[in-house]
């Protein structure tokens, strides 16, 4: 199978339901294959995309001049389409591609309150990352808004119209956005009767702190450190997509020793957060021994993280054209030698875990979240995995140094938080088993070669597989090697909406664990 | 049952004493004082997000493993700002947390402390003040202390934590 076998189908299909592709280049955002289509084609060239099986990746606005550049991501196989329209900024109408993509619905009504693009047939009109502090008629991302225009006053957002449930015996449970425990910010609304959930609608945007709008200005390691504060959690896959997609912009190839380090550092936060998440799933459903376990190998790896890379989470350790720092022999040693005692821990824990009846009994059947909603949704990373979606860009469309790596990646299809728990499980050992690799045979040389900024107008793409999934960043550049765009789209933008889902039929008590188990990224959502 | 209670025995005790630092050690010795006397030996933090990257939560987060196990000072952490003797709040104030965190920093009785950690709860870190950033949490209510960090690691948590307590309190 050869990348892009699949595209004369598709564009053959194209041709049948008469989308016009005005341009296709597959140069100028390798490696995904560029289509500019009529904005009037916008929601059927989705429609022919879905029925031929694409996934959707993401959707997003630039401003220039007196239009709007709109681009939405499309994959099939590993594969990546750009789907590009204009608008004008003085009528920005565009058809949605929600009716055929259910997981575009927040994207594009984010795209309706950054930019203004006013969508002719998108089933939900509400707003989503406006809170009525800025004015409905204002755009941030546009030219002329100045990015520190003064907020309207403080004001709850407390008119934000919510589903309404009505009958004898429901009753609503609002929760956040300032919730019980040590997590992000973020407004749940329930409507239940007796214990059951009957319907859940997630009101998010509370943490928005305008990270694409103060990208704009930004030199390339400016924005590196900024993307790696898109979502902490995931600093490096942020910082790694970031500077991917500027070194493609700037036609710079990042040295391989420096490529397997951005890896290394890939692969310890991959574990560390996975070791944190399966010790809060066991907690949630009151199993203290293990999130204490748990918790404890966490700190031990993030320990190591600060004697080999500087930071506990990896921050700023991906820069422009490379990495930061060259560790040094011992330091490299260090992060060897931790692999083999992990190892030796989980094979202790990990059967405990499995035999573990109570914990059988709460996560078992608990949250299912179906092959087809996931699939529709487009579902990544470990919730896909755990429904049926077989999807992993390391494997798919490797990415060096995947390249020259056996990527493998579990599939589940029960689509219950036991199997979220055993993706994340399998990818512990697997991460472990890339890192021995990464480790003894890390190549000699420099760990970064001189920033050259790309002349106006250039862009890129950056796409990794962070441990959430699939994250995609796109990055445009203005006059003097700044930024005039900037999208990160994590995989929070699907995983989140499947919780809405697979909640249905649980009861209340269990929603922090299929919380927990989803994990869906606050800040790296509402940016 | 016996593996876990086998696990538990060969893991024992990993909770680490503070480094070995004489203005650290006084300053525990005053906090416990500190906390025996004005708090009965109990303190509450409530933690708030009001706009963090989600970072300087995971190393909050990590105060509680064994390692730190900050519980042996008398300082948990409550769900309700309603039980809370402490706000630690981080992130740049995004706008849209602005008036959650006022009706937290309300809802918490006097006399109360503020603690700001993280660089950009502190000063607004990477984000700063925008259209859709208040920047530090001082602009938004009265801080007490600051802890900087990006993020704070646990132990820079603690210290500042233990240090916090020794600053004269803001009038209710």
């Amino acid at each position: 199978m050869s990348h892009f076998d699949w595209l004369s189908e598709l564009l053959a299909r194209y041709q049948d339901e008469r989308v016009l592709v005005r341009r296709g280049s597959a140069r100028e955002l390798a490696p995904a294959h560029l289509l500019e289509l009529d904005a009037e084609d916008w929601g059927r060239a989705a429609q022919v995309a879905a029925q031929f099986g694409c996934r959707w990746a993401g959707v997003w606005a630039e401003q220039h001049d007196d239009s709007l550049l709109i681009s939405a991501a499309l994959a099939y196989q590993g594969d990546h389409l750009l789907l590009r329209t204009a608008v004008p900024l003085a009528a920005p109408r565009l058809p949605s591609q929600t009716p055929y993509y259910p997981g575009a619905d927040r994207m594009e009504r984010h795209v309706q309150d950054m930019h203004g693009v006013v969508y002719s047939d998108h089933p939900d009109g509400r707003r989503w990352s406006r809170h009525n502090r800025w004015a409905a008629d204002h755009y941030p991302l546009r030219r002329d808004f100045a990015a520190d225009s003064a907020p309207l006053p403080a004001a709850p957002e407390q008119d934000y119209p919510f589903i309404q449930t009505q009958g004898a015996g429901a009753y609503e449970i609002p929760v956040g956005p300032v919730h019980a425990g040590i997590i992000e910010p973020g407004h749940f609304r329930f409507q239940a009767v007796g214990e059951m959930v009957l319907n859940l609608e997630q009101r998010l945007g509370y943490v928005h702190k305008g990270i694409e709008k103060i990208a704009e200005g930004r030199d390339a390691h400016g924005l590196a450190r900024l993307a790696g504060r898109v979502s902490g959690d995931s600093t490096v896959h942020h910082a790694w997509a970031a500077c991917m997609a500027m070194e493609r912009a700037a036609k710079i190839t990042v040295p391989p020793r420096a490529q397997a380090l951005r890896a290394v550092y890939a692969e310890r936060e991959r574990i560390a957060n996975h070791l944190g998440d399966i010790g809060a799933i066991c907690n949630d459903v009151a199993f203290a021994f293990a999130f204490q376990q748990f918790a404890r190998l966490r700190e031990l790896w993030l320990r190591d993280n600060a004697a080999c890379g500087g930071h506990r989470l990896l921050m700023d350790c991906i820069v422009p054209g490379g990495v930061a720092r060259d560790p040094d022999a011992g330091q490299l040693q260090r992060l060897r030698a931790a692999i083999d005692p992990l190892r030796r821990e989980l094979a202790t824990l990990y059967p405990i875990l499995d035999d573990h009846p109570s914990l059988e009994d709460r996560l078992a059947t608990t949250g299912v979240l179906s092959a087809e909603q996931a699939q529709r949704l487009g579902c990544l990373g470990y919730v896909g995995k755990a429904s049926g979606q077989d999807c992993d860009l390391r494997r798919d469309h490797p990415y060096a140094p995947y390249d020259r790596l056996h990527v493998p990646s579990p599939l589940f299809q029960t689509g219950d938080v036991e199997a979220r728990l055993q993706v994340r499980m399998q990818e512990v050992l697997d991460s472990l088993e890339l890192l021995v690799v990464l480790l003894d045979t890390l190549p000699d040389g420099a760990v970064h070669v001189p920033w050259q900024a790309p002349a106006a107008g250039s862009e890129g793409l950056g796409l990794v597989e962070g441990w959430r999934g699939e994250i995609l960043s796109h990055v445009r550049f203005g006059a003097d090697g700044r930024i005039a765009r900037y999208f990160p789209r994590d995989p929070s933008w699907f995983n989140w909406p499947a919780l809405e889902l697979l909640i249905h039929g649980n009861i209340v008590p269990d929603f922090p664990v299929c919380n927990k188990s989803v994990n869906g990224s606050y800040s790296g959502h509402d940016l | 049952m016996l593996r876990i209670l086998n696990k538990i025995r060969q893991t024992g005790l990993i909770t680490e004493d503070l480094p070995r630092d004489a203005v650290l050690e006084q300053v525990g010795e005053q906090l416990r004082a500190g906390i025996a006397r004005q708090f009965q030996g109990s303190l509450a933090i409530r933690q708030v997000d009001a706009g963090s990257c989600n970072a300087c939560e995971l190393e909050i987060h990590a105060l509680n493993n064994g390692y730190y196990d900050i519980e042996r000072y008398g300082v948990h952490f409550v769900a309700s700002p309603r039980h809370a003797d402490v706000l630690l709040v981080t992130g740049p104030v995004s706008v849209h947390m602005e008036t959650a965190l006022l009706r937290t920093y309300e809802a918490t009785p006097a006399p109360r402390l503020v603690i700001a950690a993280g660089d950009c709860a502190a000063c607004g870190g990477e984000f700063g003040c925008s259209y859709a950033s208040r920047g530090a949490v001082s602009n938004v209510i009265p801080v007490d202390a600051v802890i900087p960090g990006c993020p704070p690691t646990p132990l820079a948590l603690l210290q500042g934590l233990l240090q916090a307590l020794q600053f004269p309190q803001t009038a209710p």
